[in-house]
């Protein structure tokens, strides 16, 4: 039986099933995708949406299911099938060759040659060109890893349309970037939609979802859950198709006086990186830090907590100076580091949460060098149950959970630290709104019992709608301060870009 | 304390493979060969894997945290010659013995300070560090054997206790040492996160660093005992002792199921490693299999363990 189709359905999905040993990841998924359309993927971590994306680039072999492309029956059995298919994939984590130039990435495995030597030449020529498509002016012999992750995602787009892909999907593109950046990527999609490229969206961003999207498609627990056009849809309504649960998209939470000051920030300079730097955060309150990608938020966290050098200014915690030259010295003196890069630097993903929430304080768990194991699991018991942490046990390995639960995971080592001071760089990147919204209550509880918290986050909406004050830097230096009242998008974007 | 889940989660856990291929190896030559199974046999096979299962230790440690440690063959020279010469101008045994440990640490400690404060990648730093001990090793002896010994030393391996010979015993004890400094102690946590995650691991403000120079003085450490037993077994220092050691404890930390990418892995699944080795060369010689075939064979056992586990693994992560 062939169903009907009308001509535009570049891409049609049905009855996608796949299982993996313990677990139903996909429970029979449908998805439509017209040519020349923003298909929206909207779902929580866990919801299948990856599991569907890789099977639809030959990542992974689905257990049941149909998968036309033009019409046409297709197998993409492998990544390699997928791709001649005209099915391209840019992953949230990049997959370029850091070291080789610009051109040898977007050509990789398909340099052009002449007698049997690669042709350079050539090989620049057809980047440029492509680049030129994407609007880009890229240079061609420029060596990738130097470039600003904006940059390298148009290297990875201009490969996907070399090879001549017709659907292209984006995996959470902009969660690296700028609103600036973002607002360029956007024009790039368009321009490829209006050639009639299909794309297939993947993005937790309400706000970003209604600027580019054209249709939304729901799954929630490997289920198709809805399909909608994006014009008309209602945002709770979406998050609530996704959660199954009323989430109260506003983050809200009532403004506090501020306690005792307890961190202190005096005159923190590093190269250009960091110019006079001063702040004060108090007990209790949440310190808001807004401004572009590189204008030194994360910098100053790092100083702070002992990882950079700075060349001079002090730091006080309760008034006393103290000295932290190293991550130690900055858990000692209190204060607590969720770092941006969650998978490189915030957790050991092979261990189990009881060894990763115990791990700072492993020391003090122990008696002559040996580890108190009842304390241990006590310790980390009380963290899954304070922080909602979503597991079978707290021996499960962190890897196995989802963004938002390692994210807890983290949060819950620093708070077994007894951290009264917490630095949150980028504390919801990648994480599903469900997730988010238990997170922002948890900084709230947090800073209701006194810990004082910095946020650094790129998501104006986050900080504005958490911060009681906020902090907006540009080019290393601290350019404007917001209280809650006057802090607006308006605002706060004006002091960032220097307006 | 060791409970009855504990050890169910042992004999489940990776190790549980390792010891089911010794166990099939076992029988097949107890079947093959009835006097594969004779008291003096598996003490002989016993005894055999001593010298590799020793040194595993210190290099599953160092595999680990997601290193390696090549020095520890030539550090077996270096450390045997020092207790030689220091026997030879008549110092007391307990001093003798004292500086070859000291050496086997000092020499250890160094490749850790190349590796943390120079930033070597371990593979240059202990590959440097085999040449230099080995040329120290023959410079100190002049190229020449050490012998003649007093029997205190020699009682190392010539001793029983309970009948069992006394290097086996010493490997097993230092096993059970290792086995709970590796599982129970903050020491061994930590050596278990920085093969996980070692940027992580630093920011939970563990001192990664001098971490490591303790794991690669470790390593010397276990090598300088070997050279001890070594000595006392051929009642002779030899500075050209333990060529190709390094890669025969390199294969049992990898056949036992230690990952060469550091974090997982146990000295149980070692000290399984170090008896498969050696019951397959004991094995193979009670069959008359010549040694040129039993290489082969062991570098077949070595692809096939690695294999096995990875396919394992896959099943694992599938799941996740």
């Amino acid at each position: 039986m062939t169903p009907q189709q009308p001509a535009d359905i570049a891409l049609q999905m049905s009855g996608i099933h796949k299982g993996f040993p313990g677990v139903v990841a996909l429970a029979g998924v449908d998805l439509d995708v017209r040519q020349g359309e923003v298909h929206v993927l909207l779902g929580e971590n866990g919801a299948g949406k990856s599991t569907l994306m890789k099977i639809l680039s030959g990542a992974v072999a689905r257990d049941a299911g149909e998968i036309r492309i033009d019409g046409q029956r297709v197998a993409l059995a492998t990544p390699r099938a997928a791709r001649e298919a005209g099915v391209g994939i840019i992953h949230q984590e990049l997959a370029l060759v850091p070291a080789m130039t610009v051109a040898e990435n977007v050509l990789l495995g398909r340099a052009p040659t002449r007698f049997g030597m690669i042709d350079g030449a050539r090989m620049r020529r057809e980047t440029v060109a492509l680049l030129q498509q994407l609007g880009a002016t890229l240079d061609p012999d420029a060596i990738t890893g130097t470039l600003g992750i904006a940059q390298q995602q148009l290297v990875e787009i201009a490969r996907a349309l070399s090879l001549n892909a017709r659907i292209l999907i984006m995996d959470e593109p902009t969660s690296a970037l700028t609103e600036r950046e973002s607002a360029r990527l956007f024009d790039v999609i368009r321009g490829l939609t209006a050639r009639g490229t299909a794309v297939i969206y993947i993005s937790h961003r309400l706000d970003e979802i209604f600027a580019i999207g054209d249709r939304i498609t729901v799954l929630r627990d490997g289920r198709h859950v809805a399909t909608q056009a994006v014009q008309g849809a209602d945002r709770r309504e979406l998050v609530r198709l996704m959660a199954d649960r009323e989430v109260d998209e506003r983050i809200g939470g009532g403004l506090r006086n501020g306690g005792a000051p307890v961190l202190h920030v005096d005159g923190l300079t590093h190269g250009t990186r960091l110019r006079n730097v001063s702040f004060t955060v108090h007990a209790g309150e949440i310190v808001g830090f807004a401004g572009l990608i590189g204008a030194g938020r994360t910098e100053i966290a790092r100083a702070v907590f002992g990882l950079e050098p700075f060349d001079h200014g002090r730091i006080l915690v309760d008034g006393a100076e103290v000295r932290i030259r190293s991550p130690r010295d900055a858990i000692a003196a209190g204060i607590g580091f969720v770092t941006e890069d969650r998978k490189r630097e915030g957790f050991v993903p092979g261990r189990s949460i009881r060894d990763n929430v115990a791990l700072p304080i492993l020391a003090r768990l122990a008696w002559m060098g040996f580890v108190d194991r009842a304390r241990e699991t006590a310790t980390a018991e009380t963290a899954v149950r304070d922080l909602r942490i979503r597991t079978r046990s707290v021996q499960q390995a962190v890897r196995t959970l989802s963004g938002g639960n390692q994210q807890k995971v983290v949060l819950a080592r620093w708070l077994a630290t007894g951290a009264r001071i917490l630095f949150l760089d980028e504390p919801t990147r990648g994480i599903d709104v469900g997730s988010r919204q238990e997170i922002y209550q948890l900084m709230r509880a947090l800073a209701a019992d006194g810990v004082a918290i910095i946020l650094m986050s790129s998501e104006l909406p986050e900080v504005l709608g958490l911060a009681d004050r906020v902090l907006v830097m540009r080019e290393g230096a601290i350019v404007g301060e917001f209280s809650r009242d006057d802090a607006t998008a308006g605002n706060v974007m004006a002091c960032a870009v220097g307006a | 304390m060791v409970t009855r889940t504990h050890w169910r989660h042992v004999v489940a856990g990776r190790e549980a493979g390792t010891l089911l291929g010794l166990a099939a190896l076992c029988l097949g030559l107890w079947i093959a060969t009835p006097f594969f199974a004779t008291a003096a046999n598996l003490a002989n096979v016993a005894e055999q894997s001593v010298i590799v299962g020793v040194i595993g230790i210190g290099m599953t440690c160092v595999i680990l945290i997601g290193g390696i440690d090549l020095s520890v063959g030539s550090l077996v020279g270096l450390a045997g010659v020092v207790v030689g010469t220091a026997l030879q101008r008549g110092m007391p045994v307990a001093i003798a013995v004292l500086l070859g440990l000291a050496a086997g640490v000092v020499a250890g400690a160094l490749n850790g300070v190349m590796i943390t404060a120079g930033r070597l990648p371990p593979f240059i730093a202990t590959l440097g560090m085999m040449s230099v001990a080995r040329g120290a090793a023959l410079l100190l002896s002049d190229g020449r054997p050490i012998s003649g010994f007093p029997d205190s030393l020699r009682l190392l391996a010539t001793g029983r206790v309970f009948g069992i010979p006394a290097p086996v015993v010493l490997m097993l004890s230092l096993y059970a040492i290792a086995y709970f400094v590796l599982t129970r102690t903050v020491f061994g946590r930590y050596l278990y996160a920085i093969g996980g995650n070692e940027e992580a691991t630093a920011l939970a403000g563990v001192n990664v660093r001098q971490q490591k120079v303790v794991t690669y003085a470790l390593s010397g450490l276990s090598a300088a005992i070997c050279a001890l037993l070594l000595v006392a077994r051929l009642n002779s220092a030899q500075p050209v002792a333990g060529i190709g050691y390094e890669l025969d404890a390199i294969a049992a930390v990898v056949i036992g199921g230690t990952s060469l990418l550091g974090g997982s892995g146990s000295v149980i699944g070692t000290l399984i490693g170090a008896l498969i080795m050696s019951v397959l060369r004991n094995g193979l010689n009670l069959l008359g299999v010549s040694s040129y075939l039993q290489q082969v064979a062991i570098g077949v056992v070595i692809i096939a363990a690695v294999l096995i586990d990875m396919a394992l693994r896959r099943r694992v992560h599938r799941s996740t």
